[in-house]
């Protein structure tokens, strides 16, 4: 399929800069918005919307704020799952208590896990390796108690805060489909504006921070500005992340939604995504929302219906293993065998 | 070639730094002048790559002044003496092995670029014109050292002589005016040797820098280098061009009379 | 004031509890390289493979087969997981572990069940005076077998030839293979005796708490510990775990009322990163330095 490449020929850097410069992938992605905005309300099922897709979308994004943080910039965080229950109730504190319209509440809950994300990124510009990993578990523990025991939060240790009907210019976003798009546009957005942000000089910087950071900081990148920058920006993205999931999924907000075992799933969706791979990214969300799902239709498929404990030992075994299996296969991830398998197509069916 | 005009660029006093109970620089003085190539030689461990931390501000000296361009460098932090105009490669290739040639080429324009991180995110308008406008320099620079075929090479997947080679190229990306090179030519066999050289002259001749660097080739040093300044054990025991040096006896004894007679 | 004294005690022995199980990471640490994320999750697995044991075995044989599993499983682990991974950077091998922990969990309750089992030694733990203050036997005999089980690692790591080939093995894998150290085998060793660590620790957990689940999160609460000692020293595991162990508990008595109680988890975590900020290394951490 080298014919992908065909006559593709840059004549501007601007052209050899763009997300996808090959003719063949741009329109794949077109086919693919345009299947995701207006194809789903006839492909898909309520319950494919509100069961499967949105948690996919949802989680995705969380994961690649994630990638920010661990893949590109290098900082290993073990507690990201906090920053989505600090989105989570402080997007719904803005809108049920002091009725900030929808969109700007959400947008709200990621700008204060931002800030608490940044807080919380401090110990990085002390702190590295192991050390550092450990201290994000910090965020994780000290975020859990302060938003159960902090009653203007939460009113009370018991805290489930249910949501408030959504609107947003006075439509009222009732439907599993129009919960769908409200998910799908940000999504949207923000993986556009993080997109453009790796391919950037701030992607650059992180990247190089991961790397070699000491060289980094002689050459002129602030490792302070960078690295809480990064700390920030995935704090963000997974704050928004927890008031959509709250919104839209869960209807209520709860710490246990995002306790540690999902900051670590955020993690394994990033390992076996792909690190520092937009694409991965989704790789990853998609591949650990639908796991469970799989897992359940596999046993089916056999006739032998398993307890709900032992499929949950099934998931953590398949979890851990693929945790390992990837990082000793391909650390890239998914993404890479993706890019691997392309490499392949090109020159497919000559192989040699 | 007597390039010495007005006030040299940059100026060491006296500097003293101390590791420990290892003394590492002990009272050495020396100048850069504008458009010259300044030799540091001497035998491993007499404190070359750590003068150069100094100049560079890694190390703060415990006593002593830098000064360049008259601006007294001594306690600025290594950030603020890379934006004024000084950038350097190191030892040990110190590439980001993570990512392709042309990006590392593009991170040493990092202190020129301007725009916040906001306006990257959104990218299309300002910021992507700045990226081409940088983007233009950097090809400017990978054309000058001849590396087009792996520009989008992940470094870490360079044959060693080409990471050097790409490392100059990021320094030089910099467009600084005082180029430190340590040990640029490592590790090399004859013919990469002769290119980097080329690459170094050219870089004072064509692109005007100011270069200091650290060698152990004698050959290059006498080649290239409009002076040299020799360091043993800490203390500086000779400067001067290089026919001056090649034959002092305080050098030789100090190399055990090895490659400086050529 | 006798009270504080009584929570201070309660605390230090349950930290050299704790000690214990920090220094099963710290062992791994200095003789791989590895931060073995899966300590917790093995003491799970050794004290449910104990209980299930127990149905079927007295006592010593019991303890004796959870031994040889455990031993086997580091033998498999040094193969499987470690080896793959012996050249890449350590971040790699510390995710690995996180994934070993999750497949150790999901066997573990997959074979012996997730509810929770009692695990009884033959320990009472009725408490008893000493010098009018309350002390629990439990603890008590828990402290004295740990501390037991700390001298006699540490002996065996600073003063015979095995240690010190396993201490060269963590400073510098490569190069001590180059010296003739067979890696595989050190490996296999240091897991083997965590695994043992891991064994003990299961048991005095698991008979405090019940053997369940929430016994892998007593590696959690080691981490602090790990962190504010240093991750690759054996007095500094020792001390860390008193000094968290002691804290938190009087944190939880003494400052818990005022801000709704419930501090244990996270009080340990908060004073590391304070520690941290002064040394990033840990109190007695070895500090990597970077050479550019």
């Amino acid at each position: 399929m080298i014919y992908r490449e065909c006559g593709v020929f840059k004549a501007t850097y601007g052209a050899d800069m763009a997300i996808f410069p090959i003719p063949l992938d741009r329109w794949g992605i077109i086919l693919i918005l345009i299947v995701a905005f207006i194809g789903m309300p006839f492909l898909a099922s309520d319950y494919w919307l509100s069961s499967i897709l949105i948690p996919f979308l949802v989680f995705s994004l969380a994961a690649l704020g994630l990638n920010f943080l661990t893949g590109y910039a290098g900082q290993l965080s073990l507690g990201h799952a906090a920053f989505m229950a600090v989105g989570a109730y402080a997007s719904l504190i803005l809108y049920g208590r002091y009725e900030v319209p929808l969109l700007l509440s959400l947008l709200g809950g990621g700008l204060v896990a931002a800030a608490v994300g940044t807080v919380f990124g401090i110990p990085s510009l002390r702190i590295k390796g192991f050390y550092l990993a450990v201290s994000t578990l910090a965020a994780q523990f000290i975020i859990e108690w302060g938003l159960t025991h902090w009653k203007w939060i939460s009113g009370g240790v018991f805290g489930t805060v249910d949501t408030p009907p959504m609107e947003v210019f006075g439509w009222l976003i009732d439907t599993p489909l129009k919960k769908y798009y409200l998910v799908l546009c940000f999504v949207v957005l923000l993986t556009t504006f993080g997109k453009n942000l790796v391919r950037s000089q701030v992607g650059r910087a992180w990247m190089a921070i991961r790397d070699m950071d000491v060289a980094a900081e002689i050459i002129g990148i602030s490792l302070f500005r960078h690295k809480l920058l990064a700390f920030a920006v995935s704090s963000f993205y997974a704050g928004v992340a927890g008031g959509l999931i709250t919104f839209t999924y869960y209807g209520a907000a709860n710490i246990e939604a995002f306790n540690l075992m999902v900051s670590f799933h955020l993690l394994g969706m990033v390992i076996i995504g792909g690190m520092g791979s937009i694409l991965g990214s989704f790789f990853g969300g998609g591949f650990i929302t639908l796991l469970p799902i799989f897992i359940n239709q596999f046993a089916r498929t056999f006739g032998a219906v398993f307890k709900t404990d032992l499929l949950a030992c099934m998931e953590l075994i398949i979890f851990g293993g693929l945790i390992i299996f990837f990082l000793i296969v391909e650390p890239f991830g998914l993404a890479r065998l993706w890019l691997t398998l392309k490499e392949k197509l090109r020159l497919w069916p000559f192989p040699y | 070639m007597n390039k010495k005009n007005g006030n040299p660029m940059l100026q060491v006093e006296d500097i003293h730094i101390s590791f420990g109970v290892l003394k590492a620089l002990n009272g050495v003085s020396l100048e850069i002048h504008k458009g010259e190539i300044l030799a540091i030689i001497g035998p491993n461990g007499a404190g070359k790559t750590s003068l150069v931390n100094v100049i560079n501000g890694v190390y703060h000296p415990s006593r002593g002044h830098i000064f360049f361009e008259d601006k007294d460098l001594t306690t600025l932090s290594h950030h603020h003496i890379a934006s004024l105009g000084i950038a350097r490669t190191f030892q040990n290739v110190a590439l980001f092995k993570g990512m392709t040639v042309l990006d590392n080429i593009m991170v040493g324009r990092n202190l020129k670029m301007g725009s916040n991180f906001f306006a990257q995110g959104i990218y299309w308008g300002f910021a992507q014109r700045e990226e081409i406008r940088h983007r233009q320099v950097v090809e400017k620079v990978i054309d000058w050292l001849e590396i087009e075929h792996i520009r989008k090479t992940p470094a870490g997947m360079l044959p060693y002589g080409l990471q050097k080679r790409v490392e100059l190229g990021r320094a030089l990306a910099a467009e600084p005016k005082l180029l430190l090179l340590d040990e640029p030519m490592a590790g090399m066999n004859l013919e990469e040797k002769e290119d980097i050289a080329r690459f170094i002259l050219d870089a004072n001749e064509e692109l005007e820098t100011t270069i200091a660097l650290i060698e152990h080739d004698m050959g290059v040093v006498m080649d290239i280098s409009d002076q040299v300044v020799v360091l043993d054990y800490g203390d500086k025991i000779a400067e001067g061009p290089p026919e001056k040096i090649r034959n002092n006896e305080k050098v030789i004894k100090a190399y055990l009379g090895t490659s400086a007679k050529k | 004031m006798i009270f504080a004294i009584e929570v201070a005690i309660g605390g230090l022995l349950v930290g050299v509890m704790y000690s214990l199980v920090a220094l099963g990471f710290v062992l791994i640490y200095k003789s791989s390289g590895v931060f073995n994320f899966a300590q917790g999750d093995m003491t799970l697995l050794a004290a449910l493979a104990l209980v299930g044991f127990l149905t079927i075995f007295p006592l010593w044989l019991a303890i004796l087969a959870v031994l040889v599993l455990m031993i086997a499983l580091a033998i498999g682990i040094e193969a499987i997981v470690l080896r793959p991974l012996v050249a890449r950077p350590p971040l790699a091998l510390f995710m690995a572990t996180i994934g070993l922990g999750f497949l150790l969990q999901g066997i573990g309750q997959g074979i012996w069940g997730t509810d929770p089992k009692g695990l009884n030694i033959g320990i009472s733990d009725m408490p008893f005076e000493v010098k009018g203050l309350m002390v629990s036997q439990f603890d008590l005999v828990g402290a004295a077998l740990s501390g037991a089980l700390v001298f006699g690692l540490v002996w065996f790591f600073q003063k015979s030839k095995t240690g010190r080939a396993l201490r060269a093995v963590s400073d510098d894998h490569e190069a001590a293979l180059s010296v003739g150290i067979p890696l595989n085998k050190a490996w296999a060793i240091t897991w083997a005796i965590s695994g043992v660590v891991a064994l003990v620790a299961g048991i005095m957990w698991g008979s405090r708490l019940g053997v369940q689940f929430s016994l892998s999160l007593i590696a959690l609460k080691a981490l602090p510990v790990l962190i504010l000692g240093g991750i690759d020293s054996i007095p500094g595991a020792i001390i860390a775990g008193l000094v968290v162990g002691a804290s938190e508990n009087l944190a939880e008595v003494f400052l818990g009322p005022y801000v709704g109680g419930g501090i244990q988890t996270f009080f340990p975590y908060l004073l590391a990163l304070l520690v941290l900020w002064f040394k990033p290394y840990g109190m007695f951490g070895r500090e990597i330095i970077e050479r550019v």
